[in-house]
């Protein structure tokens, strides 16, 4: 039981510490600042994907322009 | 006459920045004076911002009783030397890569800087820069002085 219950409690504070590491230091924002980092850095990219979507789900934008979701432009 | 044309020479020359290695930078160096010490990246605006107000540092406070010491934390120095072509620095500057520094003094922002009194203990920690708060940032300084 008691050795049951060590290895449980290890188990969950193995998994917790995964945790303890996440995110980027402030000083390493950097490469997230980079505008090829924007979601429509690329005009045309963006101008793909959203042809592609707007066919298949008949709604479009919430990617970053305004408008959309109606089906009706 | 040869000497006043010197000092006035000395006078109008700008002071320039200088960069150095983080390895070379040691605190200990500026006991006995106030330290301003700032922690920015070239991608970083407000840092930006905080260059004019930290080259009026220099200007406004004595020589021998403050000073301002910056920290660059680009992982290129490519970007540091772009942006201090273009964003004029008085201070000296540490490059700083791989982040050591900043994590030791925990920078939880950029910029992030740090008021050293001339024991060399910090007194004041300030995540970010803002002009309306420059007021009290002085204020903090002559505190010090």
């Amino acid at each position: 039981m008691s050795l049951k219950f060590h290895c449980l409690l290890l188990c969950t504070l193995l998994a917790a510490s995964g945790c303890s590491s996440m995110g980027v230091k402030p000083w390493e924002r950097e490469q997230l600042a980079r505008e090829d980092m924007l979601m429509d850095a690329d005009a045309l990219d963006l101008a793909f994907d959203e042809h592609i979507y707007f066919s298949k789900e008949a709604s479009s934008g919430g990617q970053g322009f305004a408008g959309g979701g109606c089906g009706c432009n | 006459m040869r000497m006043i044309l010197l000092l006035l020479l000395l006078a109008v020359t700008p002071l320039k920045a200088e960069i150095y290695n983080i390895n070379q930078l040691d605190l200990s160096n500026y006991q006995g004076k106030v330290v301003y010490l700032d922690f920015w990246a070239s991608w970083c605006k407000p840092c930006q911002k905080s260059f004019p107000w930290m080259n009026q540092l220099l200007v406004k406070y004595p020589a021998e009783k403050f000073t301002v010491i910056t920290v660059n934390l680009d992982a290129e120095s490519d970007a540091m030397h772009h942006f201090l072509s273009k964003v004029k620095a008085d201070f000296d500057i540490f490059h700083d890569p791989s982040g050591r520094i900043a994590e030791e003094f925990k920078v939880e922002g950029m910029p992030t800087s740090y008021l050293i009194d001339a024991s060399g203990k910090v007194v004041k920690k300030h995540i970010g820069f803002y002009t309306r708060k420059v007021d009290k940032y002085e204020r903090e300084i002559e505190e010090l002085l």
